[in-house]
């Protein structure tokens, strides 16, 4: 009897039969997928499972905890709607990228030591850039090599942070790190990277914007939460992270602001949302670090129904664009009805799931008499909840700026849509039952979300954000325009690299 | 009746529209109102003690959001769409 499964397999294998089978049988093999995973994962005793020696190290290939556990479970989940959204796809191989990129996500939550999170890491990184590259377009080729430059960068600092940090006695368990010393640091910046944190956050909002339709769900969801998931595990408590954490959540709601891109938007709504999380990890209590898994958890939920409602929009009527878009409410009401559930939830509107999420990691900072945070941390909730009600009211309600479009436009296809209803029954079933998500928290905490004074405090800031949205949407009104943002750095100066290394073959050709 | 005409039939009446408007301007008073008489267990911080400082807050932020995103992105950050071509 096998006691343990590394939940990566079931990925692996399916990835590999996949070619082989057509039709009917392909979208069932797709589904079960997730689910023997996530029966795999809940069957298997708490402890270390499958150590394998290695070069006088041991490997560890399993390590099942609240932690793992709780990432694992809501992984498989998100990937479940997610594979039900791609259903009709019929390239396989986007499907294969998608298998291999969750599956590899999924192992480096379940591995214990640090060589063996690399590998998953890695693989992870590569098998997601093909969800950009398969979008087949000039300027999604492009983005990819971009994202995948990003990313070597990101995994040289991590395995450099690994070798020294293994090499100078530290050991390769994959544990709490020391908050000093050249290989945490580097092994930090590299978790940072794929975190999205400023000013190494840029690569997100230039690549999730160009992949493919349905990969752009995947996308949103696993990079960025494995790395939470490495900061929660690897870096709880340290300071460095409160500072970045608050920066990152206001500098992604106030750069939403001037994007016309929907899918754009809520890239940096994203990166807004990361942040909190990465605040929770930085004040390092347990109420923060469940607040930062709260948030990751309900985040994966919400935003991979938000990403999916702007990619059925894109499907249906070929906009992508703000201001192509409009009035659509009255042509897909079901695709408006799931975009508003998981737009409010996001902006933690009572009862929804964001709401029983987010005011933990503000209560932490009030925990430990951090004002400032908290400050930071409500602009950003101001923020969370203007872009919801602006696209809200940009792509459904408001004028059809897009009226000469040739096709009609309905709601998308059922498997898009039962994949949107499945996110937000899980929003609203969450936002009633908030002890079923705390059950899943790593560490024991007494919270309770609905008080009259949380209720009444967040109901003040989103009433007038509501108001001042109403007031301002004529300055909202989407301009044509992109955003200059810290890939500029890299795209301007590979060209100027590029410019001078001609010059100087050109005069070693001279000589 | 389908989802579509329900939303339809409430969207598109002006009289609907009217009520909920005013709604929700009752909803903002009557939330600030009641934070005059809501007991704050943890007084931790200048602005616990300060009734509607929430609203002030939501307010100010998100003006001051709108306001200087969209400055800073006309004088300095936003370009063509072919920037980088």
């Amino acid at each position: 009897m096998i006691e343990w499964v590394q939940p990566s397999l079931f990925f692996y294998a399916g990835a590999a039969i996949l070619p082989f089978v057509k039709g009917k049988g392909r979208s069932i093999l797709l589904l079960s997928i997730p689910l023997l995973a996530l029966l795999a994962m809940l069957s298997a005793s708490q402890g270390i499972h499958g150590v394998v020696p290695f070069i006088g190290q041991e490997l560890i290939f399993g390590r099942v905890d609240k932690l793992s556990l709780g990432f694992g479970a809501v992984f498989m989940v998100s990937a479940f709607a997610s594979l039900v959204f791609a259903l009709h796809v019929k390239d396989c191989r986007e499907h294969i990228a998608a298998l291999l990129y969750v599956g590899s996500a999924v192992g480096a939550i379940y591995v214990g030591d640090l060589f063996s999170f690399f590998l998953f890491w890695e693989i992870s990184s590569f098998a997601s850039v093909f969800l950009i590259w398969l979008r087949g377009e000039k300027g999604s080729n492009a983005a990819g090599m971009r994202y995948i430059m990003v990313h070597i960068a990101g995994g040289l600092l991590l395995f450099g942070g690994i070798i020294i940090h293994v090499g100078s006695g530290g050991g390769i368990a994959f544990n709490e790190m020391p908050q000093a010393g050249l290989g945490p640091t580097l092994m930090l910046m590299g978790f940072l990277i794929n975190a999205a944190v400023p000013p190494v956050h840029a690569w997100l909002a230039d690549a999730y914007p160009e992949a493919t339709l349905t990969g752009v769900i995947f996308l949103s969801v696993f990079t960025t939460k494995t790395a939470i998931y490495a900061l929660i595990r690897g870096f709880p408590g340290t300071p460095i992270l409160i500072v970045l954490g608050a920066i990152m959540a206001v500098y992604g709601v106030m750069y939403a602001v001037n994007e016309n891109n929907c899918q754009r938007v809520w890239c940096y709504h994203l990166i807004s949302q990361n942040g909190y999380m990465v605040t929770g990890i930085g004040i390092g209590t347990a109420l923060g670090l469940n607040g930062a898994v709260a948030l990751a958890f309900t985040n994966i939920i919400y935003k991979a129904l938000l990403m999916m409602g702007i990619s059925s929009v894109t499907t249906m009527t070929g906009g992508r664009k703000q201001s192509e878009l409009g009035g659509l409410y009255r042509s897909m009401p079901w695709t408006f009805l799931m975009f508003v559930i998981g737009g409010f939830a996001i902006a933690g509107v009572p009862p929804l799931m964001g709401f029983v999420s987010k005011s933990i990691v503000v209560s932490a900072a009030a925990e430990t008499h951090q004002g400032w945070v908290i400050l930071m941390l409500i602009f950003g909730a101001c923020g969370t909840w203007l872009h919801p009600l602006k696209l809200i009211y940009m792509v459904f309600l408001g004028e059809d700026r897009g009226k000469d479009r040739k096709i009609e436009v309905q709601d998308p296809p059922a498997n898009m849509l039962w994949a949107m209803r499945i996110l937000a029954f899980i929003c609203v079933f969450f936002g009633f039952f908030p002890g079923l998500l705390y059950a899943m928290f790593p560490y024991p905490m007494d919270y309770r979300p609905y008080t009259l004074g949380h209720l009444v405090e967040a109901f003040q800031y989103m009433g007038f954000t509501l108001l001042v949205f109403m007031l301002f949407l004529k300055k909202l009104t989407p301009e044509n325009y992109i955003s200059l943002d810290t890939d500029y750095i890299y795209r301007k100066g590979s060209s100027l690299f590029m410019w001078l290394v001609n010059r100087l073959a050109f005069l070693r050709h001279v000589t | 009746m389908s989802l579509g005409i329900f939303l339809k039939k409430y969207g598109e009446d002006p009289v609907f529209c009217r009520k909920a408007r005013k709604g929700f301007y009752i909803f903002l008073g009557l939330v600030v109102g009641s934070d005059f008489f809501v007991h704050h267990d943890h007084v931790n911080f200048l602005w616990d003690k300060i009734p509607g400082w929430w609203s002030f807050f939501g307010f100010i932020s998100t003006v001051v959001m709108i306001v200087l995103s969209k400055a800073i992105g006309h004088a300095w950050l936003m370009k063509s769409e072919d920037y980088y071509d």
